[in-house]
C-alpha cells in the first residue's frame, strides 16, 4: 500500500472536512434553536470578506491572526511529535512577548542599527520562551513531573510574573492614558514594516515571512534531520526509540526548548508590526489554546496547519460583522470548539476504520480469511 | 499524571516501599502544629489579619469552589480520565446559575449549575470514553467551547433581562446564612484580645461560626459523601478499579465504560455546582468569572494526593492565600515566612528519608525565603496570585516520592482490546 495512494488521501482529508460539515451543521442548529437564520448568518460572514469596502481589510486582519496563529501551532506541534502536550505556550509567549518588548524600547537599543535591532528582540523572545519551557523539561526528567501540570501552573505563574514586571519602576512604562499598564512603546527603528495590501491601509504583518521560515525549519528538522527522525520515533513508540539508543531525557529537553522558543515568537509579529507596546489585553491568554486547536486540525503538518490557521483567522475576523448584523459572535467560537472536538473524533474514527481495512487487506494477501462479506460480517464490533 | 505520554523520569520502577501512612491523629497533629506555627508568626508580625475571622470567613468562600474543582477532578481520575476540561465545565456551571437564578431563586441556580455541568461532563466521557480521544485534547477542546457557549448564551438571554447585560447576569439571589448563635460574640471577645494560640482559635471558629453559607455546608457534605462512596462502597471500589486496573476489573465482570461515564458525569455536576456556588457567592453570573478556578482546582487535587482529605486541605491553603491578597500588605509579608518554614521542615523530613539533593534544593528555597522576609518589608501583592500554583510546583518537585496518582489514569481504555 503506497502512501500516496488514492485511498489514503481521501482518507486523510476526509477527517477535516467531515469535522468542518459537522460543525458547521450544529451551529446551524443553535442557531435555529436560538432564532437566528444560520443562511443570514453565513452571509454576513462572507460579505464582510467580499465588500470592496470591508473585504481587503477582514483579509489583512485574518492573515495577521493566522501567522500568530501559525507559530503558535508550530510550537504546539513540536511538542505533539513526540506525545508531549505543551499546554504553556500561553505562559511562554506572553511572557517572552513582554520581555522582547521592554528590550526592544530601551533607551540604550535606541542607537543602535534597525536589523541589529529586530534580531536581538526576536532572540530575546526564543530566548525567554524557551527558559520558560524548560522548567517544565527540567521538571519532568528530573522529578517526572508531567509537563501538562506543570505548563499550567507556569501559565498561571506567568500571568502574576507579568504583572509583577509591568510595573512602571520595573520593565513598565507610564501609561499616558493611564488606566492599562504597558510597555514603552517601540521607535521607528524597532519596528518591522507591514505590507501593504490594495484597498485597505492596514498592512499585512512584515514577520508574515518569519511564520513561513519557522513553518519551513519546522518541516525540514522534521522530516530531513536525525534529530527530527529521532523525535518522531520517541513519539511513535518509546521503548523502540530507547532500544536504538535514543536518550529520551535529552530528546525532552531539546524538543521543549525548541517548542517554547517557537512559541517566544507567537507574539512578535504584532508587537513589531503593530501594536508597539506589550499590554495584557493585546497579548490575550487564549492564542496558546488556538494553537493547540489549529495544530490539531492540520494534524501537525507544515502545510496543513497553515490551512487549518488562515481557516481560524478568517472565522476570527469575519465574526466581527456578526454583532452588526444582531447574531452574537460567540457563535464562532462555538464552531471552533465543536471543530476541534469533532475533529479528533474524526481522525480516531478514520483510523479505526483504516485499520480495519489494513486487516482486510492482510488478510485477504495472505488468504486466510474468507470471502470478503464474511470478514466484514465478523469484525469487532467498534 | 501520567497523561498517557511520555514516561520518562517518572519514578514509576521505585521500589514498593513500606510507608507508615498517615492516621487521622497524625493528621490532626500536624494540623495543630501548623496552626501553633501560624499563630507563632502572627504574634511575631503582629499581622492580625493572619489568623482573623473576617480572614477565615473569606479563605472559606475562596476555598469552596476550588474544593469542588478538586473534588470533581478527583471523581474522573479516580476511574482513569483526566478531566482538565475542569475549566469549562466551571464556566457552564456559573452560566446555568445565573440563568436559572434569576428566574427561580438561588436553589434552582444550584440545580441548573450542576446540570450543566453534567452535561459538559457528558461531552467529555462521549470523546473520551466512547470514542477515544485523547484525554488532554478532550479537556482543552471544552475549555475552548464552553467559554464561547456561554456567552453566546449569555448575550441571548442576559441582554434585556432586568438588570442584566451583554456580559452578566441579572442577580441570582442568596440561599440563608447561618450564625450560630452566643458562640459568635463570646468568640469575637476573646479573638481581640490577641492572645497568643487561644485568639488565634478563637478567629478560626468564629470565621466558621459566623455568617456560614448554606452552600458552603453542601460542600462539605458532598466531599464526605465522596469520600465514603469512594472509599466505602463496592460502587466506589468498582470505580476505582477502572483507575486503577480497568482490564483486571473488565476481566472481573466490571462494565468499565459504564463507570467511566458516571464518574465523568459526576465530575462534572460537581465542578458545575463549584461553579454555581461562585456564581451565587459574588451575585450572578459574569463573564471571565471562574479566573482559572478550574486549573487551581487540578493543582489542590494533585497537592491533595487524589484523595478527599488532600484535596481539602489543598484547597483549604489556596483559598487562603486567595483570602490574604486583600488583607494588606503585612499579612502577605507574613506568608513568605510561613512558606519559608514550610519548605524548611520539608527540607527535615526529606533529609530523615534519605533524599538528600531534594532535601537540599527545598533547604535552599526555604532560607531564600526567609532571608526575602527578613530583609524586606513588604512584598509586591502581583505575586501573591501565584501563591498556589508555585506551591503546587514545588509540591510536585520536592515530595513527588508520596504522590501517588490511579495507575491507568489518563491511559487509552478500550473493551476487548487488553492483552
Amino acid at each position: 500500500m503506497g502512501r500516496f495512494s488514492p485511498r489514503s488521501i481521501l482518507l486523510g482529508l476526509a477527517a477535516p472536512i467531515g469535522a468542518l460539515i459537522f460543525a458547521a451543521l450544529v451551529c446551524s442548529v443553535i442557531l435555529g434553536v436560538t432564532g437566528h437564520s444560520p443562511i443570514d448568518t453565513m452571509d454576513a460572514m462572507v460579505d464582510s470578506l467580499t465588500k470592496p469596502r470591508l473585504g481587503p481589510r477582514t483579509f489583512v486582519n485574518s492573515l495577521n491572526s493566522a501567522t500568530t496563529y501559525y507559530l503558535a501551532a508550530v510550537a504546539v506541534a513540536i511538542g505533539f511529535r513526540m506525545r508531549l502536550f505543551n499546554i504553556g505556550v500561553n505562559g511562554q509567549y506572553q511572557l517572552a512577548a513582554m520581555v522582547a518588548a521592554a528590550l526592544a524600547s530601551a533607551s540604550w537599543m535606541v542607537g543602535a542599527p534597525s536589523f541589529l535591532r529586530i534580531a536581538l528582540t526576536l532572540i530575546a523572545a526564543m530566548l525567554v520562551g524557551a527558559a520558560w519551557a524548560g522548567l517544565a523539561a527540567l521538571l519532568k526528567v528530573t522529578r517526572g513531573v508531567s509537563e501538562v501540570i506543570s505548563t499550567i501552573m507556569l501559565n498561571a505563574i506567568a500571568t502574576s510574573l507579568i504583572t509583577f514586571l509591568l510595573s512602571p519602576d520595573r520593565m513598565g512604562a507610564v501609561d499616558p492614558s493611564g488606566n492599562d499598564t504597558r510597555t514603552a512603546k517601540i521607535d521607528v527603528g524597532g519596528q518591522v514594516d507591514g505590507l501593504s495590501y490594495p484597498g485597505t491601509g492596514s498592512k499585512i504583518y512584515g514577520l508574515v515571512f518569519l511564520a513561513v521560515l519557522v513553518g519551513l525549519a519546522y518541516w525540514f528538522v522534521l522530516s530531513r534531520t536525525r534529530f527530527g527522525f529521532e523525535l518522531k520515533a520517541t513519539g511513535l513508540s518509546e521503548e523502540a526509540a530507547v532500544a536504538s539508543g535514543v536518550s529520551v531525557k535529552r530528546m525532552v529537553v531539546y524538543s521543549l526548548l525548541l517548542s517554547g522558543a517557537a512559541a517566544g515568537l507567537v507574539g512578535m509579529p504584532a508587537l513589531l508590526g503593530d501594536i508597539y507596546t506589550y499590554s495584557s489585553q493585546n497579548f490575550p491568554s487564549t492564542v496558546g489554546f488556538t494553537g493547540i486547536a489549529v495544530a490539531l486540525l492540520g494534524r501537525n503538518h507544515p502545510l496543513g496547519m497553515g490551512v487549518a490557521a488562515l481557516l481560524w483567522g478568517l472565522l476570527d475576523n469575519t465574526a466581527n460583522s456578526l454583532d452588526v448584523a444582531g447574531v452574537p459572535k460567540e457563535i464562532v467560537a462555538i464552531m471552533q470548539g465543536v471543530i476541534v472536538l469533532s475533529v479528533v473524533v474524526a481522525y480516531e474514527l478514520v483510523r479505526r476504520y483504516r485499520v480495519r481495512l489494513e486487516q482486510r487487506d492482510v488478510g485477504r494477501a495472505l488468504g486466510t480469511t474468507k470471502a470478503p462479506v464474511n470478514a466484514d460480517a465478523e469484525e469487532v464490533p467498534a | 499524571m501520567t497523561a498517557g505520554g511520555l514516561t520518562v523520569g517518572a519514578e514509576a520502577t521505585a521500589a514498593p516501599v513500606r510507608r507508615k501512612r498517615i492516621t487521622p491523629v497524625t493528621y490532626l497533629i500536624v494540623v495543630v502544629l501548623a496552626f501553633l506555627v501560624l499563630a507563632a508568626v502572627r504574634t511575631m508580625t503582629g499581622a492580625t489579619d493572619l489568623t482573623s475571622s473576617g480572614t477565615v470567613a473569606a479563605a472559606l468562600t475562596a476555598a469552596v469552589p476550588i474544593a469542588l474543582a478538586g473534588l470533581s477532578g478527583m471523581w474522573a481520575e479516580r476511574a482513569g480520565v483526566i478531566n482538565i476540561g475542569l475549566e469549562g465545565m466551571m464556566v457552564l456551571g456559573t452560566w446555568g446559575a445565573g440563568f436559572a437564578g434569576y428566574q427561580w431563586g438561588a436553589w434552582a441556580a444550584v440545580f441548573f449549575g450542576l446540570l450543566l455541568g453534567a452535561i459538559g461532563g457528558l461531552l467529555h466521557a462521549v470523546a473520551t470514553v466512547t470514542f477515544g480521544v485523547d484525554h488532554i485534547i478532550s479537556g482543552v477542546a471544552i475549555n475552548l467551547l464552553a467559554p464561547g457557549l456561554a456567552l453566546y448564551l449569555s448575550k441571548l438571554y442576559f441582554s434585556d433581562a432586568p438588570g442584566g447585560g451583554q456580559k452578566q447576569s441579572p442577580p441570582t439571589g442568596d440561599v440563608a446564612h447561618i450564625t450560630i448563635p452566643g458562640v459568635s460574640d463570646g468568640l469575637g471577645t476573646i479573638e481581640k484580645k490577641e492572645w497568643f494560640f487561644v485568639s488565634d482559635l478563637a478567629g478560626l471558629l468564629r470565621g466558621i461560626t459566623t455568617n456560614l453559607s448554606l452552600l458552603t455546608v453542601l460542600a462539605a457534605l458532598l466531599i464526605i459523601a465522596s469520600w465514603y462512596v469512594l472509599r466505602r462502597t463496592p460502587f466506589g471500589l468498582r470505580l476505582r478499579s477502572c483507575g486503577e486496573a480497568p482490564i483486571a476489573a473488565e476481566s472481573l465482570g466490571v462494565n468499565v465504560y459504564r463507570y467511566k461515564y458516571a464518574a465523568v458525569v459526576i465530575s462534572g455536576a460537581v465542578v458545575g455546582l463549584g461553579g454555581a456556588i461562585l456564581a451565587i457567592n459574588s451575585g450572578r453570573f459574569n463573564d471571565g468569572q471562574t479566573g482559572g478556578r478550574g486549573f487551581i482546582g487540578l493543582a489542590a487535587m494533585i497537592f491533595g494526593n487524589w484523595r478527599a482529605g488532600g484535596l481539602t486541605t489543598g484547597a483549604g491553603l489556596f483559598g487562603y492565600t486567595d483570602a490574604m491578597q486583600l488583607r494588606g500588605e503585612s499579612a502577605v509579608h507574613a506568608l513568605v515566612l510561613l512558606l519559608g518554614i514550610a519548605l524548611l521542615v520539608l527540607a527535615v523530613v526529606q533529609f530523615r528519608n534519605r533524599h538528600l539533593v531534594v532535601s537540599g534544593v527545598a533547604l535552599v528555597i526555604g532560607a531564600v525565603l526567609v532571608f526575602w522576609f527578613a530583609t524586606t518589608d513588604k512584598i509586591p501583592a502581583e505575586l501573591v496570585g501565584a501563591a498556589p500554583y508555585v506551591v503546587t510546583i514545588l509540591v510536585l518537585a520536592l515530595a513527588s516520592q508520596r504522590l501517588r496518582p490511579p495507575k491507568a489514569d489518563g491511559v487509552p481504555y478500550r473493551r476487548g482490546e487488553g492483552g
